[in-house]
């Protein structure tokens, strides 16, 4: 963002942003194959101070992409994480430079199954290679490097985002002072992946995949929406649908036995519909998979890999979330005190479940902001000791 | 913060910590002593407390803090992690007294208990002229909302701890607003232990 478009708002808001794209020649996968060329979409926000040392890199979750605040051009729908990113927010933009670019492997301008393969010209499909966790996170590296920057101020995202900061603190831990993984886990557990599995299975399903080769043809929508019909169930708590739909009815529709009679069948299909014109079905296969395979520590315990380490880590998990429940988070939070690490911990009383790490706007800003504030000031205390 | 405005118990514990020590705060509250054992000592310090609104005041001091209860809070922390681990008004709220202590000892090369006389004079005396549970300045609370599970003396805590072969290094006894040395079991409103295991050094 340039100072001009500071002058458009005058107020806490962003205002107009740009997606920005970087190539470069050759990703090395965990796997051993080198792929590439690799595009990354990113954006960033406020401005990177001379020393390079406040930067902070937002990793989005399954479905998230580069644009997590501001607007674009035109259009007035604000990022995924709007409330959080701007001056005097969480991530103050006063103060830090932002960055928050789309994952390899999705389909919001970064290379990805539905990108074109330069080989043969025709869109990867299944030609795409399987990736992880920390595929992604190299990609990140890449793109980071690029920018300049030496070592970043803090690495943060919740879900997979939070494996994807989970992932920089294992491998780079020498490339970042801090760490926050929100609402999320070392390693998935047999629900988890049980419930990506279904999403997985329903889309592939769906007679229009056609093995991933339906970009020239229809897409397998309605594998694609009922995936994320799913996915909007575990996002949600008993609780926060009790209270967002009850047993309300919609006004009569058509007569037909099957109808979607309640709000809440209505509101997951709206979800589902609306989520295949944005999202690419196989991005949505390999990104999930990439998820239900990553282990943090490679099976090692993960405080023998975090010992002594001077990253310091805020942990933030949400009390009603039953997709990443807190267990997942201590347990992160216990590697870390075994590994004698610098951490914080919080629970968030929230009833949003998984969804809280984009709703609880309050609680979490607060956690993150005096963090944040914190270890670039490396103060111990506010506002006693300098540098 | 002035010197004169800091509360006397945690005046005296932090007489009782060594500068640049590392420090362990179970149930540390809103932060105040940990925050202070940082400025006045330059510790390096860690809590742990278990209500969210209390720890969102540390994180606004740059503490570090973990959200979770002291019973189980303990058991994942290597022997001799830290120089203090300190229970200051909360070993009387905490339902395991006897492990979280053991633990505490063996997590910590020195422990300072900081808790309520319960045999301090005007609790004495309400209990014999009318009958009733005490409510005084360091029990301030009805018998039906009270935090506190665990309502022991000075005397009694003595007595734990030669019992289970604790070596007391210091006591510093308080009273409204100065220390007491005189019929402390009578007159202290407050009892600080520094405490290790005997045997270590």
């Amino acid at each position: 963002m340039t100072n001009k478009d500071k002058k458009l708002n005058p107020n806490d808001k962003i205002g107009i942003v740009e997606t920005q794209a970087f190539t470069f020649d050759s990703l090395k996968l965990e796997s051993g194959e080198k792929f590439g060329p690799v595009t990354l979409a990113y954006e960033t926000y406020g401005c990177l101070n001379k020393e390079k040392s406040n930067a902070v890199l937002i990793a989005h979750a399954l479905s998230g992409d580069a644009h997590a605040a501001g607007v674009h051009e035109g259009q007035n729908n604000p990022g995924w994480w709007d409330a959080f990113i701007g001056p005097g927010k969480a991530f103050d933009t006063d103060r830090y430079f932002i960055i928050c670019s789309n994952v390899l492997g999705g389909c919001k301008g970064s290379t990805g199954p539905s990108s074109v393969n330069p080989k043969t010209g025709k869109p990867y499909a299944l030609e795409f290679p399987l990736i992880t966790i920390n595929d992604i996170v190299n990609a990140q590296k890449h793109l980071v490097d690029h920018l300049g920057i030496e070592k970043l101020l803090s690495v943060v995202g919740g879900s997979m985002g939070g494996q994807q900061v989970l992932s920089w603190l294992v491998n780079y831990p020498q490339k970042i002072r801090s760490a926050v993984p929100i609402a999320t886990t070392i390693k998935h557990s047999p629900q988890q992946i049980a419930f990506n599995e279904v999403g997985r299975q329903s889309i592939m399903g769906d007679a229009h995949w056609k093995s991933g080769n339906y970009y020239e043809g229809q897409a397998p929508t309605k594998g694609l929406a009922v995936a994320r019909m799913i996915g909007h169930i575990t996002y949600m708590s008993d609780k926060s649908m009790a209270e967002k739909f009850g047993r309300t009815k919609k006004e009569a529709g058509e007569p037909f036995k099957f109808t979607a009679d309640f709000e809440v069948e209505g509101y997951l299909h709206y979800r589902g519909d609306n989520f295949v014109k944005r999202f690419d079905a196989n991005s949505y296969l390999y990104i999930t998979k990439a998820m239900d395979n990553f282990d943090a520590s490679s099976g090692r315990p993960l405080q023998e890999i975090l010992q002594d380490s001077p990253v310091k880590v805020e942990v933030i998990s949400f009390k009603s979330d039953w997709l990443y429940p807190a267990y997942q988070s201590k347990e992160i939070v216990k590697a870390c005190k075994l590994a004698g690490v610098e951490t914080t911990y919080c629970e968030i009383d929230s009833t949003y479940g998984h969804d809280a790490f984009l709703l609880e706007i309050e609680e979490e800003s607060h956690l993150i902001k005096h963090f944040l504030k914190k270890v670039f000031y490396a103060y111990e205390v506010t506002g006693e000791y300098g540098a | 913060m002035a010197h004169k405005d800091i509360q006397l118990d945690h005046k005296v514990i932090l007489d009782l910590i060594d500068p640049q020590s590392s420090v362990l705060d179970l149930g540390c509250g809103n932060g105040d002593l940990l925050y202070l054992l940082i400025k006045e000592k330059r510790a390096r310090v860690q809590g742990i407390e278990i209500d969210d609104q209390a720890i969102y005041k540390c994180v606004a001091k740059g503490l570090n803090v973990f959200h979770g209860d002291v019973d189980t809070g303990l058991a994942e922390f290597k022997d001799k992690s830290f120089d203090y681990v300190v229970l200051n008004q909360s070993m009387q709220q905490i339902l395991h007294v006897d492990k979280v202590l053991t633990d505490a000892l063996r997590v910590g090369k020195k422990v300072i208990v900081g808790f309520p006389n319960f045999a301090h004079y005007k609790s004495r005396l309400q209990m014999f002229f009318q009958g009733k549970a005490p409510i005084t300045e360091s029990l301030p609370y009805q018998w039906y909302e009270t935090p506190n599970l665990h309502f022991l003396s000075i005397l009694d805590f003595k007595q734990y701890c030669r019992a289970k072969n604790i070596n007391i290094e210091r006591q510093v006894c308080i009273g409204e607003n100065h220390r007491i040395f005189f019929l402390r079991n009578l007159f202290a409103q407050v009892g600080v232990f520094l405490i290790s295991k005997n045997g270590d050094k």
